[in-house]
């Protein structure tokens, strides 16, 4: 049983999208890091470079797989979490705490609306 | 039902993610492939490696049977081992192995743990008239490993021999934490350290001596993810990955083990000469990733639009920071400094030729 908090929003890309005004904070969902396994480096995105809904944002590498990690709206990269070059275990130890990816200064805020809720999310992966 | 190793209770109790492995429940990992990874570059880590095959080999015609079956010399002094392939008549892997000379007539072969019907079938195969006895002693073998530059700091402890002149692949039989052992100055991992066979009825005492007497050294269990991380950051090969039935070990760059000097006659001797002296179109090299990403088993490698090779290997290097890889590519493209690229989900990353191994500091001896 994966950890589905239900402050978030979530992708059919399993990440989890968190709003604060026009800042959206994007991670991967414990459901994802776990099945990812031992995440080992990871790829983030420039700052102010451009986030398109649906577009790979970065990429995770892990050690007996890789995936992309997508952006779930239209927007700006406003940040991005640099403890992962050193730590990118976080994403597995606290996927929704110091595990986060990047926050996008969103230019749609409809694109969150559409967004999974976590009950959503839970159906979803089949929880 | 896959069989478990008689450690298997004390990888439960210490919560490791255990998986199947060559027909055995492994431990893959206890907390993380990089934090065991670099306990052992650091400090000393102990492994479970009973899933290994071992085949005991005894009478007078040992040392002409090994000569035969293997590219190596198997003529080394008791208390010596030597590491080797074993070739089809194609020269094709049958696969790597290490052996160990116990005495004049007696031996222990090593091989890997998804190759042990395989190997047995295969050497039984060929024993013909000759006087040897072979025992598959693979499921009654217990195997601790030790490894890391505070080994022998952990081992001294545990048994009587002399440990400070057991050179490297040297072995001798004593008595480890109070029970029948073959220790040997062996391992898969570019540190120093000890690897020790026992009966599997020792196996828990011997395991758990070494996790009491390593304890002030910060000894952590080492997982089979971390063993794959440790052997291709020293660049040795994998069987299943960068070697098997479709590679040579005059390509796989093994040449140093293929004795074509003497006049031994071994299984695979013609071609594996023929080659030599032709020169293989394809080598097995190490490469440095140069930037982000690394590529994997199967990663293809190019020269503008063209492919020139395959990764047979490859992962974070996590002592150095960046990727590396072992794969085979076109002769010409092999030599140090070449640079080209690995497709990796579509996008190119930048590899350059480099020499193994790539980690450099390695405390084995």
């Amino acid at each position: 049983m994966s950890n589905i908090p239900d402050d978030v929003r979530y992708t059919e890309t399993h990440e989890w999208v968190r709003r604060d005004g026009d800042r959206f904070t994007i991670g991967l969902t414990d459901h994802a890091q776990s099945e990812m396994g031992e995440i080992v480096m990871v790829e983030l995105p420039e700052i102010d470079s451009q986030a398109a809904r649906g577009e790979a944002l970065g990429a995770l590498e892990a050690v007996k797989t890789a995936e992309d990690f997508y952006s779930a709206l239209d927007g700006t990269v406003a940040e991005v979490n640099t403890q992962l070059e050193a730590s990118p275990d976080l994403i597995n130890e606290d996927p929704y705490g110091k595990g986060w990816l990047v926050v996008v200064r969103g230019s749609d805020p409809s694109h969150f609306d559409s967004l999974m809720t976590a009950e959503q999310y839970a159906s979803f992966i089949g929880e | 039902m896959d069989k478990r190793t008689s450690l298997y209770d004390r990888h439960v109790a210490l919560n490791a993610q255990i998986q199947p492995f060559a027909g055995y429940l492994m431990p893959i990992r206890y907390t993380t492939v990089v934090k065991e990874h670099m306990a052992v570059r650091e400090g000393v880590g102990a492994f479970d490696l009973s899933h290994m095959g071992e085949f005991r080999l005894r009478g007078s015609d040992s040392t002409a049977f090994l000569d035969f079956i293997l590219t190596n010399d198997a003529d080394v002094e008791n208390g010596q081992a030597f590491y080797s392939a074993m070739c089809y008549p194609d020269g094709g892997i049958v696969d790597d192995l290490i052996v160990y000379r116990i005495s004049r007539d007696e031996y222990l072969m090593v091989v890997n743990a998804s190759n042990i019907e395989k190997d047995w079938a295969w050497v039984t195969s060929h024993v013909q008239n000759m006087d040897v006895e072979l025992t598959n002693e693979s499921d009654d073998t217990t195997l601790v490993a030790v490894q890391g530059p505070l080994s022998q700091q952990v081992a001294a402890g545990l048994t009587d021999a002399d440990l400070d002149s057991l050179g490297y692949y040297h072995h001798l039989s004593g008595v480890f934490a109070g029970r029948e052992a073959l220790i040997a100055r062996t391992g898969y991992t570019g540190e120093d350290g000890f690897e020790v066979y026992v009966r599997n009825e020792d196996g828990l005492a011997v395991w758990d001596a070494v996790m009491e007497a390593g304890r002030e050294h910060g000894i952590v269990p080492i997982g089979l993810g971390a063993r794959d991380t440790l052997r291709l950051e020293v660049g040795y090969p994998l069987y299943g990955n960068d070697i098997d039935h479709s590679i040579t070990p005059i390509e796989a760059k093994l040449g140093w083990v293929v004795k074509l000097k003497t006049d031994k006659d071994f299984i695979g001797r013609e071609v594996l000469a023929r080659q030599k002296e032709d020169k293989p179109a394809r080598l097995l090299i190490g490469m440095d990733v140069l930037g982000k990403g690394f590529p994997r088993h199967g990663t293809e490698l190019f020269d503008g639009d063209r492919k020139i090779g395959i990764v047979t290997s490859g992962s974070l290097a996590p002592a150095l920071g960046h990727g590396v890889c072992l794969g085979l590519v076109e002769r010409g493209f092999h030599k140090l400094e070449t640079e080209f690229e690995a497709e990796v989900r579509g996008r190119r990353l930048t590899v350059a030729v480099t020499k193994v191994p790539f980690y450099k500091d390695g405390s084995r001896r």
